[in-house]
């Protein structure tokens, strides 16, 4: 038998063989290094839920016109749009405002795309229905009091193509139906409006006019989103994008928050879990005095002690780590489900990283008890204690 | 020659005398047997000799060394090398079974050999109790487990303190059994005991008392 073989079969002995003392170290160890691992996956994972949580909040950039430096259309969007990862846009919602009568009164309508302005702004809340078909519009809610109209009515909407002047003494009109299905309610300037589709918009008003302002709802980052207004600005001709910075800051701020507290948390427990490993380690070296003095009066050196502790020490935050990696996992998917009702991915990276930090949090707190272990005096065993 | 030479050796706690300018030589092959009452310097001997302590004035010479001089390194390597330790709490490693509380002593020393730590267990009659732990063992069993673990590493010299001093008739007077064994194939034995028939079969018997060598004696009948 090799000298490595007997020495794995003494230090798993001592672990298997005494339990009762391991079993709360290795219980400390396998705790810590569930937080651990548990919270370092929310560390990294809590931007993407938070992101997703935030875009509830409604759009974090918008696209403004740059006047005097090329048209601002869809085609303009497309291509600032090319310039943002696909699977981080959440909603695009282009507006383009105009002024129409209704019931001659004078009434802001914007023509917008229905399915992205509901992605843009999950919050709105609707009274109705969203419109689908053409001719259907969302009223807002006090244009709907000044109006005292409401889902269900139909309303005829004039738009003025060209004023009345010494040429042509009647105004030029057009004019179109739509029937309201819904009402929207959002406690902000939202509710000033009409809404329409696009479509709707330049059969009204013939000629395809520039857009007013699109809003991006984007799930990135605050450095990610900065890149993107940059690029953007500088490379399409026409648009210049902006952060909406009530959104975009909130978000960062409560971020930054949340990461150094799971950071904080995350350095407490692993300097209790060194704590309790190191309290349990003198306990175990005060404790086994008698066969401390044993070994060395047997010849054995100080490394060698020194080994024999540590090995049981390492090999309990092996295990120890292996455990709390899987156990970190679950924990997280529980808090991701109740928290932020959505499920994690597993890293496969986080397994090696939780099993060496449990390692060493071990190793380090196992220096002094195991130093103190090598001081004790062979002599004492033919003291008759 | 002598194996064991001791040089007007003393060893002072404050202005206690445990042992107090004692010179004494054991020669190879030797069975020597070290008597005294309570409190007579026997163990404060056994731990100098066994190169666990060091004397405060003096010589002592094992193999023509002088260990009073070395580190704490270097008397650990010699007591591994040379010296065999049996004791009167019998100091097995309690969560390790007999076999492998053999083998430890072999770890430190060289290379664990199973084959080989079961031979020594036989030699002392526990072949059949090598995979129990000491908690399964009688106390006399025990103590032949140290035995063995004594005798694994072929010591110069084999230290016993008390070896039966928790033993019953029955299993004192196998482990003195062995010891004659072992005596007669040249090991050299220093043995600690308060008991006369302990003392008896030994070939030479030293009583130490405050401190001092009192009588140092040929046992007339040895062998017989
Ligand atoms: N570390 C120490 N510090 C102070 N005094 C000590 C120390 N070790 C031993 N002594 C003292 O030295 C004297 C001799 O002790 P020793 O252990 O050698 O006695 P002993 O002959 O082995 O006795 P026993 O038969 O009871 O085992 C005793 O008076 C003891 O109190
Ligand atoms: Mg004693």
């Amino acid at each position: 038998m090799t000298k490595r073989k007997m020495f794995f079969r003494m230090i798993t002995a001592s672990l298997i063989r005494r339990r009762s003392r391991m079993l709360v170290a290795l219980l400390a160890i396998a705790v810590g290094a569930t937080i651990l691992s548990g919270l370092v996956t929310i560390y990294y994972d809590v931007p993407r839920q938070m992101g997703a949580a935030f875009r509830n909040y409604g759009a974090n950039m918008i696209l403004l016109p740059d006047a005097g430096n090329g048209a601002f259309n869809s085609q303009t969007v497309d291509e600032a749009l090319s310039l943002i990862a696909a699977d981080q846009i959440v909603g695009v919602a282009p507006y383009r405002y105009e002024t129409v009568a209704i019931n001659e009164q004078p009434i802001l309508v914007a023509g917008t795309d229905m399915a992205g302005a509901k992605a843009a702004s999950p919050y709105w809340f609707i009274n109705g229905t969203w419109p689908e078909n053409e001719n259907e519009l969302l009223l807002g809610q006090e244009v709907a009091q000044i109006l005292s109209a409401g889902e269900g009515d139909t309303l005829t909407m004039v738009y003025t193509l060209s004023e009345a002047d010494e040429d042509n003494p009647v105004s030029q009109t057009s004019e179109q139906r739509f029937k309201v299905v819904g009402v929207l309610e959002t406690g902000g300037s939202e509710e000033e409006y009409v809404y329409i589709s696009m479509a709707d918009l330049e059969k009204l008003t013939q000629p395809a006019g520039e857009l007013d302002v699109v809003e991006l709802s984007i799930s990135a980052s605050q450095s990610e989103l900065e890149g993107y207004t940059q690029t953007i600005s500088d490379r399409v001709d026409g648009a210049l994008a902006k952060l909406v910075k009530r959104v975009t800051q909130s978000e960062s701020t409560v971020l930054t928050k949340l990461q150094s507290l799971v950071l904080l948390v995350t350095i407490i427990v692993l300097a209790l879990t060194m704590i309790c490993v190191a309290t349990t380690m003198t306990a175990v070296v005060t404790e086994r005095r008698k066969e401390i003095g044993l070994r060395k009066a047997l010849g054995a050196s100080d490394a060698s002690i020194i080994w024999e502790f540590m090995g049981e020490g390492l090999l309990l935050g092996g295990v120890g780590g292996l455990l709390g990696a899987g156990l970190g996992f679950a924990f997280a998917q529980a808090v991701s489900v109740n928290v932020f009702s959505s499920s994690i991915a597993f890293r496969p990276l986080l397994l090696p990283i939780t099993v060496i930090v449990s390692i060493l949090v071990t190793g380090l707190a196992c220096i002094l008890p195991v130093r103190s272990a090598t001081e004790i005096d062979p002599a004492l065993v033919l003291k008759g204690e | 020659m002598s194996l064991l030479e001791l040089k007007n050796v003393s060893k002072i706690y404050g202005d206690l005398h445990a042992l107090d300018n004692v010179s004494l030589k054991v020669d190879t092959g030797e069975w020597v047997a070290i008597m005294g009452p309570s409190g007579s310097g026997k163990s404060t001997m056994m731990n100098i000799i066994g190169c666990m302590d060091k004397p405060s004035k003096g010589e002592v010479l094992l193999d023509g060394v002088d260990i009073s001089k070395e580190s704490a390194k270097s008397l650990t390597r010699i007591r591994r090398d040379k010296i065999g330790l049996i004791f009167q709490q019998f100091h097995l490693v309690n969560y390790l079974t007999a076999v492998e509380n053999v083998m430890v002593s072999q770890y430190y020393h060289s290379m664990p050999d199973e084959k080989e730590a079961m031979q020594a267990l036989e030699r002392v009659g526990l072949a059949d109790r090598a995979k129990h732990l000491p908690s399964q063992l009688s106390g006399g069993e025990q103590q032949r487990v140290c035995i063995a673990r004594a005798l694994i590493n072929y010591p110069e010299l084999l230290l016993a303190d008390e070896p039966t001093g928790n033993l019953d008739e029955a299993n004192e007077n196998i482990v003195l059994d062995i010891f004659s064994q072992l005596h007669k194939e040249g090991t050299t034995l220093v043995v600690v005991t308060h008991d006369p028939e302990v003392a008896e079969v030994a070939q030479r018997t030293i009583t130490l008392g405050h401190g001092k060598i009192m009588k140092d004696m040929i046992n007339e009948n040895f062998g017989r």
